[in-house]
């Protein structure tokens, strides 16, 4: 006699996990959680709907944070709140069905804006939202959607609107966009409204599967543990106290008119990455001295505004043409239209650990502030130069200065914006960093690669520096 | 105890049950209840009454655990 089992379907068969597990295919989650009724839904829904291997689960940070131990398809697990973000990701660079299931912590509060634009922008996923009135994972702190009066953790008094605020309203929130396909909130209560959170799920997943945009399924969901409820009376507490606040309905339904998001196809070849990443300005290879070549360190800073970044890079762009290991660590925040920023760079033969540069052999320092900042940092032994603009400079013992009229030097030799140039010309000519001066004269051309007029008046400027320091330097 | 397997029944994992009860309350025929015996795990799991089952599979869906029971409904003639 054949049979049918209606069982579980496109969860793993066992969940390992760290440590002795004394049953191999129990999940995580405490007795009468709603995690487990939602992930045999979302389970049986891809396997019916032979998706699994189209599918990416993104899970969030919360009680569901192993939900990669459980469904049987792709799983990113991401930090908390972001899962929206991700989602997208994933959703625009690859063909994939996304999924993002979040708890309230994670989707209403930190994660909130995210959830927002995600659903605003019509992205194409699932997200399944559990609702269970509670931080669980970490223990039963009030979330955004603690109901009134509900004692949790941190409202032991219950949660009083006067400095609390009041639940938030996830489903009614999106329904105000215009983007999402579907919206729905259901319940994993009693089998009545099982079936109907069945179908919900069946319907986003559906809407996925033909590529039709944002749903959003909302899942009243019992946590016994944290509201301190049997598994029964936690039922109860969905029906009588959290459908009050949060009606079980369905607020839009647009999959029979709407039509599949287009979305343009992803170029992953090594190709367009370069371009992208301007990779593709790489200097070609100039022969280097490497019998005899010294990795050394260099520490440039200045205004914003004074090429005090882009002097780096000219130089990170030399060392790659000479063949070298380089790093280009740049570190500004809110000066870099004003202030002072400063970026370290490192060249070596070898791979580089740190771009962290704490005791330079080179420190350019274009204004006085960085000057007085960098100079004690500076290795005994090392340079400083430094913008003869600046005046009188006290150097530390066992320090080389020179005092370069850069900004003096730039304007003469035909572009004030070129100061930057210049310290490059000067660093070439003292030969600080052991470079070839091909390789120099490739990073310029790199440099200026876009702005190719450029090239030749910094060519310029470079010769015109190296022949100051040789009349002018001892 | 004795499971009439010309008819639908539940088959119970019983180390994997954590005896919350959602099951024995969903059960519309009330053929499941928890049992007085303890599984590996130290919970009281759920036991089947051996016979009234008529794989409704409500059971099922209650259970938050993927694989602490599944339903077998015999073909039909």
């Amino acid at each position: 006699m054949t049979e049918k089992v209606l069982c579980t379907k496109g969860i793993y068969k066992e969940f390992p996990r760290k440590g002795p597990n004394a049953a191999p295919s129990a999940t995580h989650y405490c007795p009468g959680c709603g995690h487990g009724i939602l992930h045999k839904l979302i389970g049986e829904a891809m396997a019916e709907l032979e998706i699994q291997d189209d599918t990416v689960m993104i899970s969030p940070v919360g009680c569901a944070v192993f939900a990669y131990y459980y469904f049987d398809c792709g799983n990113i697990q991401v930090a908390h709140g972001r899962a929206p973000a991700v989602a997208t990701g994933v959703s625009r660079a690859t063909d994939k069905i996304v999924i993002s299931y979040q708890g309230d912590g994670d989707l209403a509060s930190i994660g909130l804006n995210e959830t927002l634009q995600a659903a605003n922008r019509g992205e194409k996923m699932a997200v399944f939202f559990i609702n269970n009135t509670v931080y669980g994972m970490t223990g039963g702190q009030m979330a955004p959607t603690t109901l009134i009066g509900e004692k949790t953790m941190t409202s032991p008094d219950g949660r009083d609107p006067l400095t609390q605020g009041y639940p938030l309203h996830m489903c009614e929130l999106i329904n105000s966009l215009k983007a999402p396909v579907f919206i729905e909130r259901v319940a994993l209560s009693d089998p009545a409204h099982i079936r109907g959170a069945r179908k919900a799920v069946r319907k986003a997943l559906e809407i996925q599967k033909a590529g039709l945009g944002y749903a959003f399924v909302e899942v009243l969901s019992p946590c016994p543990t944290n509201l301190g409820k049997a598994a029964i009376s936690s039922n109860d507490f969905i029906n009588n106290e959290m459908a009050q606040e949060f009606p079980i309905q369905n607020f839009r339904d647009r999959s029979a008119e709407a039509t599949p998001v287009p979305r343009a196809k992803s170029d992953f070849s090594k190709a367009s990455l370069d371009t992208l990443f301007d990779l593709d300005s790489i200097p070609a290879h100039v022969p280097c001295d490497e019998a005899n070549f010294k990795g050394s360190q260099v520490k440039i800073s200045g205004f914003g505004g004074q090429g005090v970044l882009s002097l780096g890079v000219m130089l990170t762009q030399a060392a790659q043409a000479a063949g070298k290991k380089v790093s280009w660590y740049p570190s500004y925040g809110p000066e870099q239209r004003g202030g002072t920023s400063n970026c370290s760079v490192t060249i070596s033969s070898e791979a580089i650990g740190s771009p962290v540069v704490y005791h330079p052999d080179l420190l350019v320092a274009m204004n006085r502030p960085s000057l007085e900042k960098f100079k004690n940092d500076v290795k005994p032994g090392g340079t400083i130069m430094y913008d003869a603009i600046m005046g009188e400079v006290e150097m530390p013992a066992g320090v080389r200065g020179i005092a370069v009229p850069a900004q003096e030097l730039a304007v003469k030799a035909g572009s004030a914006k070129a100061a930057n140039t210049i310290m490059f010309g000067v660093m070439l000519e003292l030969g600080i960093t052991h470079l070839p001066a091909e390789a120099f004269a490739k990073a310029l051309a790199a440099n200026f690669s876009k702005k190719p007029k450029l090239i030749p008046l910094n060519q310029e400027i470079l010769e015109f520096a190296r022949k100051w320091v040789r009349e002018t330097v001892k | 105890m004795d499971i009439d397997k010309t008819k639908p029944y539940p088959l119970i994992n019983s180390l994997e049950c954590k005896s919350c009860g959602r099951c024995v309350a969903a059960c519309p025929k009330q053929v499941l209840q928890i049992g007085s015996e303890l599984n590996e795990r130290g919970y009281r799991y759920v036991v089947y009454a051996g016979t009234g089952c008529v794989g409704c599979g409500t059971c099922f869906y209650t259970c938050p655990e993927p694989y602490a029971l599944e339903i077998h409904i015999p073909a039909k003639g």
